[in-house]
């Protein structure tokens, strides 16, 4: 019982991690009014999804909700990764994939000298990842 | 029992601090915009500026249109409205944000027009008629020049006149201020330099309104 308590609580923390992103991503483009770029989007598209089908998993606890939530987590974190290498000048200009619209690399906001937009999507899609795959790891 | 009490918890502070947040940052926003308005009135109303309304109004309803925005020609008459229901309260400022491809030209006929002394007629025929000189979102400047001229503006002249880089000085003024103000859309609404945060007619006039009683207009 006490280790079906423990999977509980990593998957409540996953579920919070990917509600407080989805509330900071809508802030940023409902409220603050920043449109989101290419880049951003598809890591909403990895996000997003993941509050609800988090959610599912947790009442009653479903602890197969990993292969379901895994995948989109670990894809939001490639992205995010390509996007914090591009943002950085990592990844130089001639294969940029945003080069109409919304630029990628444009600053929004940048707390503390190193939160950027894209970092903070970076920290929630790892802190996702590393969480499922303990998760998983777990499984009897 | 207890986790789902937990998880509504969350999800109700997640809620309530997302409006919470929201209410906050609006009004920080209104209150940084409102303080740039005493600082520098002039971003809001150039020299230039076309002003429509009794020179003694004391609010400035100032409008950042695109000529070839729809919702902008859907206000305008919301905006006669509300200026015929307070006679010589409201003078009307009306700024360039031609966002839309093309348009600029047609920001450019309006300040030729403005030269004649035809310019709140050029735009009255614009907005009236821009289903005919905008086809699929796309400016057919020769159709819009047809427009202005149909509303009294001497062509030839007018050609001239486009061709003048104090327009194009005018037009840049206007992006710069606009770019300033933070207005990314079309219209964008100031009242006594204070922003239309939320967008809507109920909206305007409230903040109209609010600007009329504030001024001791009312």
């Amino acid at each position: 019982m006490a280790d079906s308590e423990a999977d509980w609580n990593i998957l409540f923390a996953c579920w919070v991690i990917a509600a407080v992103s989805t509330a900071g991503s809508l802030f940023f483009s409902h409220v603050m009014e920043f449109d989101p770029c290419v880049l951003c989007w598809y890591q909403r598209i990895c996000l997003f999804p993941l509050v609800f089908i988090l959610a599912a998993g947790l009442f009653p606890l479903d602890r197969t909700v990993v292969r379901y939530s895994l995948p989109l987590a670990a894809a939001g974190l490639l992205t995010a990764a390509y996007h914090n290498l591009l943002y950085a000048g990592f990844i130089p200009k001639g294969i940029r994939p945003c080069a109409k619209g919304v630029s990628c690399t444009e600053e929004y906001i940048n707390l503390f000298g190193i939160l950027s937009i894209p970092m903070l999507s970076l920290l929630a899609f790892a802190a996702l990842t590393a969480l499922l795959i303990l998760l998983k790891r777990r499984e009897p | 029992m207890k986790k789902k009490k937990i998880f509504a918890a969350v999800c109700l502070a997640l809620i309530g601090g997302f409006v919470l947040a929201s209410s906050y940052y609006r009004k920080q926003r209104a209150a940084q915009l409102g303080f740039m308005a005493q600082k520098n009135a002039e971003t809001f109303v150039r020299p230039h500026s076309p002003i429509l309304g009794d020179v003694a109004a004391k609010v400035y309803l100032v409008k950042f249109t695109d000529p070839a925005c729809e919702t902008c020609a859907s206000f305008s008459g919301f905006v006669k409205q509300i200026m015929a229901a307070y006679p010589g309260k409201i003078k009307l400022v009306i700024r360039y944000a031609p966002f839309h491809e093309g348009a600029d030209a047609v920001a450019a006929m309006l300040e030729g027009a403005k030269r004649q002394g035809k310019f709140w007629e050029a735009l009255d025929a614009l907005y009236v008629s821009q289903g005919y000189w905008t086809q699929h979102h796309q400016v057919v400047p020769d159709l819009a020049f047809n427009v202005v001229g149909r509303a009294g503006v001497d062509k030839e002249r007018l050609k001239k006149d486009m061709k003048d880089p104090a327009i194009a000085e005018v037009l840049a003024q206007d992006r710069a201020d606009a770019a300033a103000l933070g207005v990314d859309k079309t219209p964008g609404f100031f009242v006594n330099g204070k922003p239309l945060v939320v967008f809507g007619i109920r909206e305007l006039r409230a903040l109209i309104e609010s600007e009329l009683l504030a001024s001791d207009s009312l």
